[in-house]
């Protein structure tokens, strides 16, 4: 009885020493050196593996990181520049500062603004969709409502919204991985810088049909009417094919353009409410005088609350 | 036994509602919108200028490579405007928009050819003429005709097919040009064989369409050259590939034409305007068009100018019925429904189709049950179900390697699936995308 206890263990220690041998010389044998610094900054990055930074995953953009010389061009738009920072004091090397971006939508085309024409009966997918057929509304240009983007986005920064059929961002969460740029077959997604308060002036609209046409499919379309490029101070705006596009390298966030687009086209985001009030009141009075009247309270600083 | 293809093919209701209705002129409306890309390959360049009077039959759009072809004045009259359209695919594509000149009289002449048989011209004048005046495949896939009959030197070429299949329901404006056109048609035919050196040419016709068989072996009674072939009623029997295995039992290969087992496929539309361009010199600018529907009680094949607004055929026969849903430019199984009437009939529009609300409706789709009926259907031997599972999947490397480019989307699996799945949809879907991914490999 014993005899059988002892063999059986001696038996299975052998056997473990046998195979703890064998290991040791195929690891030896087959060593393969790999640069620690790589799983170092592997642990830097965010470990979301969205492939923002154009790598399929974050330890193919760590071991791109360590291996490249100049990694002045790569970026993880995820983690921004405290990480790239980090990054770059680990690995000795440059790394150049890029300002945090944010996915926004450029349409505002809701089911009441852009009315439906058509039914699609086929598969609910954005890409084919747009690969069938120009979508259910008269805009070639605007969104598809069928979520392609949403879907996509690793972050949970999109939902669809019901009431609109349209897609919107979740700017807290959004990491501009640009996943869902790059999802959306009409490219109405774009990545907008992102200041301190998230402040952004856009055109959100792609329609590149005349005025009139553009107007008629959409309440809300751009008709390149080219006010807001008349008054812009800084001459952020250019308008290609009847559509205005602010650039926002030189956009100063003035907010002129807002107020003087006629079909309310150009999107403010996160500025704080204006007395809306105060100023219907100045222009009806006082639209017959002077133009200038009109243009007052626009640049009237809003948080002005003693006046009223 | 008659002859057809042996793999898959589906039979749905045929529906030739229009089949003794002789093919009427349609006025010639006030204003054409000439699309300047109404082929397969690259656009025609515009070669007019707003303002500019144009003759009948002029070059208004000339050929941009060796893949595209010329595109002509349907009417005389003056380009008002070079402005963006939009067409059958949804989107808006440059157009030429002309007004028609109402005093001239050659917008309005009906001139009747008189039938011309002798062939003057040699092969290469034949060949120059059906690149210069614009011809295209009129079955529908409208694949310029010159770069089909431009075969290489060596190439063994023993036979021309003549496809008068029709398998499309509903469509009929084949089988009345070949009732209406025969002669021209058999002199079309022998222009070219001769253009191409061959002896040999069978004229495919399904059995659905008996007298047109009648009139044509009646007509090559004393030619040893022509021969006509009844083909049993199956779709997609006007696919190359089928009606090439069907007449003459050749498989083509995958990925090649039916130029590598010696055949060339000539619609018998494409025949007529080939006819008509080396005999007359006259340009492809108007083509035959069904305009048919359930509904429809004038519905009726039309020759329609190129350019013409869909919404002109269909006030011709009597506007739309109530309760239609979906009108469709083409026939039930492979035409595109359109987004609205202003659509330009363009050298590819074969037929207009107007449904009604029971039958344009597509049923919810649900699970697949395995049960098969799509990959026995499908003509091409593939697996419909799964194409569309890695499609959906983003799987489209192995789509590429299960032959996803070889589906020639004529829709029979969708039209059986039991669970109304949207196969043809992820499919093509799909080909788009390995197309884009192939192109952008080499």
């Amino acid at each position: 009885m014993t005899d059988s206890v002892l063999y059986s263990v001696l038996l299975l220690v052998s056997l473990g020493v046998i195979a703890a041998v064998v290991l040791y010389l195929v690891s030896k044998k087959f060593y393969v050196y790999e640069n620690p610094l790589i799983g170092e900054v592997d642990e830097l990055l965010p470990g979301a593996n969205c492939a923002g930074c154009g790598s399929p995953g974050c330890r193919s953009f760590a071991e791109k990181l360590v291996n490249t010389e100049d990694i002045s061009n790569l970026f993880c738009p995820v983690g921004g520049n405290d990480v790239m920072k980090l990054v770059a004091a680990k690995l000795g090397k440059e790394v150049a500062e890029k300002d945090p971006t944010v996915a926004v939508l450029r349409c505002q085309g809701s089911c009441d603004v852009r009315p439906k024409t058509t039914e699609f009966q086929g598969p609910r997918t954005c890409a084919i969709s747009a690969m069938i057929y120009s979508g259910e509304t008269d805009c070639q240009y605007g969104c598809l409502g069928d979520g392609d983007c949403v879907k996509v986005c690793k972050f949970d920064a999109m939902y669809m919204d019901e009431t609109t059929g349209l897609p919107v961002i979740i700017t807290d969460k959004c990491t501009s991985c640009g996943a869902c740029v790059e999802e959306c077959p009409r490219d109405i997604i774009e990545m907008r810088p992102r200041n301190k308060k998230d402040l952004k002036v856009f055109v959100g609209c792609l329609n590149e049909d005349k005025g009139g046409i553009a107007k008629k499919s959409c309440a809300v379309a751009c008709i390149g009417c080219s006010k807001c490029l008349d008054i812009c101070p800084k001459e952020a705006v250019t308008i290609v094919n009847n559509l205005a596009y602010i650039d926002p390298a030189y956009c100063t966030l003035c907010r002129k353009c807002v107020d003087v687009c006629p079909t309310h086209s150009i999107i403010e985001t996160n500025f704080p409410p204006k007395k809306v009030k105060k100023v219907e009141e100045k222009v009806v009075v006082e639209k017959k005088e002077k133009v200038a009247v009109v243009k007052e309270p626009i640049v009237e600083p809003v948080n002005d609350k003693t006046d009223a | 036994m008659l002859k057809t293809f042996p793999k898959g093919g589906i039979h749905p209701p045929e529906n030739k509602l229009t089949s003794s209705k002789i093919i009427k002129r349609l006025a010639v409306p006030k204003m054409m919108n000439v699309p300047i890309a109404q082929h397969i390959g690259i656009p025609a360049e515009i070669v007019v200028a707003v303002k500019d009077k144009v003759k009948i039959g002029q070059v208004i759009a000339k050929s941009g490579g060796f893949v595209s072809s010329n595109i002509h004045s349907p009417v005389a009259g003056t380009v008002t405007k070079l402005d963006k359209i939009i067409d059958s695919s949804g989107y808006k594509k440059q157009c030429i928009v002309i007004r028609t000149d109402v005093k001239d009289e050659s917008n309005f002449e009906e001139k009747e050819y008189p039938l011309l048989q002798e062939i003057t011209l040699s092969s290469k004048e034949i060949l120059q003429r059906i690149n210069d005046f614009g011809i295209v495949g009129l079955g529908g896939a409208t694949f310029p005709s010159h770069v089909k009959l431009n075969v290489k030197e060596g190439t063994k070429l023993d036979c021309l097919i003549i496809n008068g299949v029709e398998c499309e329901p509903y469509l009929t404006a084949d089988h009345r040009l070949m009732l209406e056109k025969s002669e021209e048609i058999i002199v079309g035919i022998e222009i070219l064989m001769k253009a191409l050196n061959i002896n040999k040419a069978i004229i495919g016709i399904e059995n659905n369409k008996k007298d047109a068989i009648d009139l044509f072996k009646k007509a090559t009674k004393n030619n040893s050259k022509i021969q006509v072939a009844a083909l049993q009623v199956k779709y997609p029997q006007g696919g190359e590939k089928q009606l090439v295995r069907a007449l003459l039992n050749r498989e083509v290969p995958k990925n090649g034409l039916p130029l590598d087992v010696g055949v060339i496929v000539h619609n018998v539309g494409t025949i007529f305007a080939i006819y008509e361009a080396v005999q007359f010199n006259k340009p492809l600018i108007e083509r035959v068009v069904t305009v048919t529907g359930k509904k429809m009680e004038n519905a009726s094949n039309f020759w329609v100018k190129i350019g013409t607004p869909i919404s002109d055929l269909i006030a011709e026969v009597g506007g739309l019925p109530e309760g239609t849903r979906k009108i469709v430019n083409g026939g039930p199984m492979m035409g595109k429904a359109i987004k609205n009437t202003d659509v330009p009939v363009t050298k590819g529009t074969s037929g207009i189709l107007v449904i009604a609300e029971d039958e344009a409706s597509r049923g919810e789709p649900k699970n697949c049950i395995r049960c098969g009926e799509c990959v026995y259907v499908c003509p091409m031997g593939l697996e419909p179900h799964l194409l569309m599972n890695l499609s959906e999947k983003g799987l489209f490397e192995r789509a590429s390697n299960e032959d996803i480019m070889t589906c020639i989307e004529c829709g029979s699996c969708s039209y059986v699936c039991p669970s109304d799945r949207p196969l043809l949809d992820y499919i093509r879907f799909g080909k788009s995308i390995v197309k884009k991914l192939q192109t952008s490999k080499n």
